[in-house]
């Protein structure tokens, strides 16, 4: 189990005070404090953490998170924001001595302004519920996690989600316009708002991707996009993960930016097909998703140069998908690809790295060898146009070392990210998982500089402390 | 997802089962988006992964089932959207009901609940008992306004004032006739389940399914022996109830099949067919395991029949838009999409989806009897995004949502009766 800061003996000694105090501020069914109704709250998507909280809250107004964190901050206790419990690097695990604030009772979309081009949306709104709310208007929210379908916005705004698109419509930070947050002392305050970009400090930048360490979110203003004429995906099949991998990076350097460039390797292509039987090449090494947009000709044009780089590269197979049906098959297969490698193996750690997309051919030949090394298979799966690694390490949980022998191999590869002149995560956040590799990436002073901000924002270190940066007793 | 059990416990084959089902599950949270309880709810513990977190601590603690964990199992619909969305394979069904099975063992549910839960049992699964019942209700609905306001068994009792139907049809002519003869040279031979609730609820589906089987050439038979599929108590844990009803099914289906032979067994009650598909899981390790997969492997939705047998329309399209509402079980149940959406085009209709197709409508059975808030939430939301389709009528392949949509200004109709009015039937309604 993951080493957290030691509980706070004053605050467990206070438990019951402390439910009673938030059973006065909320609905009975919103507070959660049994020890059997807890347990499926101790953990998020990667739940080989499990901690079980003090208690869970379920808000349903921005008025209600707000008198909950006033009471908490009069407390002394800490705080866990939690959305849909998706989050694969622990942002969401608990502490023993912290009250979960969940958000999912915040679902409802406030406003929907095309002339303007925005959304407001409370913070337990899906990702991809943005985009059906505007179903047949020919509007979209464009970053697009593989959990679309289910994580919220207030975590992608925490976690600075990206996705398969983000090569051309960049990560959540570059698609907000305001927030609104509840600070460590109750307080509301709005940020930014319906324009591009706002007076003074860039504040939105500043709490985006802030792993709910800064402020809890309850309100996102969103940029929607209008969704291109069409869009065409190609499959290309290789018999090798570097020829792939230098196919990507040709791609790439010929200047045209696909909105989606993904990659898979043999273990992954396998996994996908068993779930979404989209037809994916099951006699090659590795296959790439190359998506377009545009009219029509503007498909054909770019689909004929990205083919005539692919011939180059000796593929087994290139596909061009025929129908929409088609497509989101493709698709399926991809986002659910974390999933699918659950048939496969009974557990994995999903890595999240980056590296220049130059690297890639030669990085996935050193996974290659440390998988040998370590004796654990993995599936490559990852977003090869922007060099934002996947690796998915499969072990099984109920073998005594097989845990242990995984998250050794995760840090090895996140320091190869590292020494490939990348960095530590791409879009999954920091999290615990990736808590104590921070000194690989940063030094000393620099951490204590990010450790400053926190404490600038939240003195007493209440906001999901143990994550983001080493454990430090006391905080600096 | 890791599981602790013991060896001991792993050597019972059902808690085998389960954890095998435990550890495919990766607790990624996609399952949650989908489901209705957690849409409606907001909590974790009301969502599918939530759910089979409960349930594994339960299994594992080997501790009789706590109010809290059954409150939540309960408000489960069954409706199987989680595992349509589920990327891993997790076979929800299978651990929910094993986990319905142990709450109905280890957990002493109040008596009025209790009662009510025997009562569902005793009835449901017996056209004749049902009829009398219903019968009863009718006559006790003026009463119902006497009932106190409050408090769930008063809420329960009210809602099945309110479903049961106001005059019953008559039985008919076609029900308990043993064997329909295919109109001219017989193609094929298939046992038909008649049901057993529908049978009394509405007898024109059974009238409708026949005559498309016939004016194909198929020979339809009501095996004698048949009868209620065993899933009403099976949802409700009755184990050994359900597999009662589940042997005398097998035993009179493997009479025909070793007789004159069964091309298939077609169901068109859908939560009917999901549960006849899962006999050879049920029945694993007994001794009728081969004869159960038999009569699972020959089970199919009569859409599915139909398209495998060709069906087409005689007359000319009517030119009515139809809004088809996919029943859970056949969804995601059986994963029988686009046979009744195509049939219905191919008859000539307009076929209109509505918004959160993959939501259920809260019918679920006896859900709407037992768990009427919710089940009346899920239902006035399907119907605002049915009318906002703004169809001529509602097509469906079950009975329960038809049941339970009905009554709130849109004609809802059987699937097959809209497809036998346009092979030469009668028209619906
Ligand atoms: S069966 Fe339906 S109600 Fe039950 S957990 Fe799955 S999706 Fe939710
Ligand atoms: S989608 Fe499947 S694997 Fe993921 S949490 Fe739900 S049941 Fe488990």
């Amino acid at each position: 189990m993951i080493a957290q800061l030691p509980p706070r003996q004053d605050v467990l000694a206070r438990r019951d005070a402390i439910v009673a105090g938030l059973r006065r501020l909320l609905a009975p069914d919103a507070v959660i404090a049994e020890p059997d109704l807890l347990k499926p709250y101790e953990t998020d998507g990667m739940s080989c953490h499990r901690q079980v909280p003090l208690a869970v809250v379920l808000p349903a107004t921005t008025a209600e998170v707000a008198a909950v964190m006033a009471f908490l901050h009069r407390e002394g206790v800490c705080v866990v924001a939690r959305g849909a419990g998706t989050s694969l690097s622990g942002g969401a695990l608990p502490m023993q001595d912290a009250v979960v604030i969940g958000v999912m009772r915040m679902n409802r979309i406030l406003e929907i302004d095309y002339a303007d081009r925005l959304a407001v949306v409370q913070a337990g709104v899906t990702n991809l519920g943005i985009t059906q709310a505007m179903e047949g208007r020919g509007f979209f929210y464009a970053p697009d996690p593989s959990s679309q379908l289910a994580c919220m916005i207030g975590g992608n705004v925490a976690m600075n989600s990206g996705g398969a698109h983000c090569l051309r419509y960049g990560v959540t930070t570059n698609n907000l316009l305001g927030l609104k947050l509840v600070t460590v002392e109750g307080e509301v305050v709005d940020i930014g708002g319906g324009h591009l970009d706002a007076a003074g400090y860039d504040w939105l930048g500043l709490l985006t991707g802030s792993e709910g360490q800064l402020a809890i979110v309850t309100e996102v203003t969103v940029r929607i996009l209008r969704a291109a004429e069409g869009a065409r995906a190609m499959l290309a099949a290789f018999r090798a993960n570097d020829v792939a991998g230098d196919c990507v990076a040709a791609i790439i350097a010929s200047g045209i930016i696909p909105v989606a460039l993904e990659f898979m390797d043999r273990p992954a292509i396998h996994a996908c097909e068993a779930f979404a039987h989209a037809g994916y090449p099951l006699d090659a090494e590795a296959m790439l998703i190359i998506e377009v947009e545009g009219s029509a000709a503007e498909q054909d044009d770019l689909l004929g140069r990205i083919g005539e780089i692919c011939r180059r590269h000796d593929p087994i197979s290139l596909r061009i998908s025929a129908s929409a049906a088609e497509s989101a098959a493709i698709w399926k297969g991809r986002k659910g690809a974390f999933g699918a490698v659950g048939r496969i193996s009974p557990d994995y750690l999903c890595m999240d790295g980056v590296i220049p997309t130059s690297r890639l051919a030669e990085v996935l030949r050193r996974i290659g060898a440390m998988s040998a090394e370590y004796g654990l298979q993995v599936a490559n799966i990852f977003h090869a146009g922007d060099g934002n690694l996947h690796p998915l390490i499969m072990f099984d949980a109920n073998e005594p070392d097989s845990f242990d022998r995984a998250e050794r191999f995760g840090a090895d590869i996140l320091r190869l990210c590292v020494e490939m002149g990348g960095c530590l995560t791409g879009e999954h956040g920091v999290g615990v998982e990736k808590r104590d590799l921070m000194v690989v990436q940063f030094t000393a002073a620099e951490l204590d500089q990010q450790r400053r901000v926190k404490s600038a924002f939240d003195p007493g270190w209440l906001l999901n402390p143990s994550k983001v940066f080493p454990l430090q007793v006391p905080p600096a | 997802m890791q599981t602790s059990f013991t060896a001991a416990q792993l050597r019972d084959p059902a808690t085998a089962a389960a954890n095998q089902v435990l550890r495919t599950c990766v607790h990624c949270g996609f399952c949650t988006a989908t489901c209705p309880t957690f849409v409606l709810l907001g909590d974790e513990l009301d969502s599918p992964r939530g759910r089979i977190y409960l349930i594994k601590e339960m299994l594992e603690a080997g501790r009789p089932a706590t109010a809290a964990v059954v409150l939540h199992v309960d408000r489960c619909l069954s409706c199987l959207s989680c595992m349509t969305t589920c990327p891993s394979g997790v076979h929800y069904m299978h651990l929910v009901d094993h986990a319905r099975a142990t709450i109905e063992r280890t957990y002493r549910r109040p008596w009025h609940e209790r009662a009510l839960r025997a009562l569902l049992a005793w009835v449901l699964p017996h056209p004749g008992r049902l009829r009398l019942v219903l019968a009863a209700a009718r006559l006790a609905r003026p009463f119902a306004g006497l009932l106190p306001r409050g408090g769930m068994s008063f809420r329960r009792v009210r809602a099945m004032l309110a479903t049961a139907p106001g005059r019953l049809p008559p039985a008919s002519p076609l029900d308990g006739v043993r064997v329909h003869r295919a109109e001219g040279p017989r193609r094929f031979r298939v046992a038909l389940l008649d049901g057993c609730a529908q049978r009394v609820l509405n007898p024109a589906i059974n009238d409708a399914t026949i005559r498309l089987l016939t004016r194909l050439g198929g020979e339809v038979v009501v095996s004698a022996g048949a009868g209620c599929c065993g899933g009403l108590t099976h949802h409700m844990g009755r184990h050994d109830q359900a597999l009662a009803s589940v042997r005398a099914n097998i035993a009179a289906w493997s009479r025909e099949i070793t007789g004159n032979g069964l091309d298939g067994i077609v169901v068109n009650a859908a939560g009917c067919g999901t549960m006849l598909k899962d006999y050879g899981f049920m029945m694993r390790g007994e001794p009728e395991a081969e004869a159960a997969s038999q009569v699972a492997a020959l089970a199919m939705d009569i859409t599915e029949a139909l398209v495998k047998l060709g069906y087409a329309p005689s007359r000319p399209a009517p030119g009515l838009t139809v809004a088809y509402h996919a029943a859970c079980s056949l969804q995601h149940g059986q994963g029988v999409t686009d046979a009744p959406r195509m049939l219905l085009r191919k008859a000539g209709f307009r076929v209109v989806e509505p918004a959160e197709a993959h939501l259920c409508c809260g019918s679920a059975g006896t859900y709407n009897l037992l768990q009427p808030d919710l089940a009346a939430a899920l239902r006035d939301r399907k119907l605002a995004n049915l009318c906002a389709t703004a169809p001529d009528m509602v097509a469906t392949g079950n009975i329960g949502c038809m049941t339970q949509l009905a009554g709130h200004g849109l004609p809802v109709v059987h699937t097959v009766e809209l497809l036998d009015w346009m092979a030469g039937g009668p028209r619906p309604g």
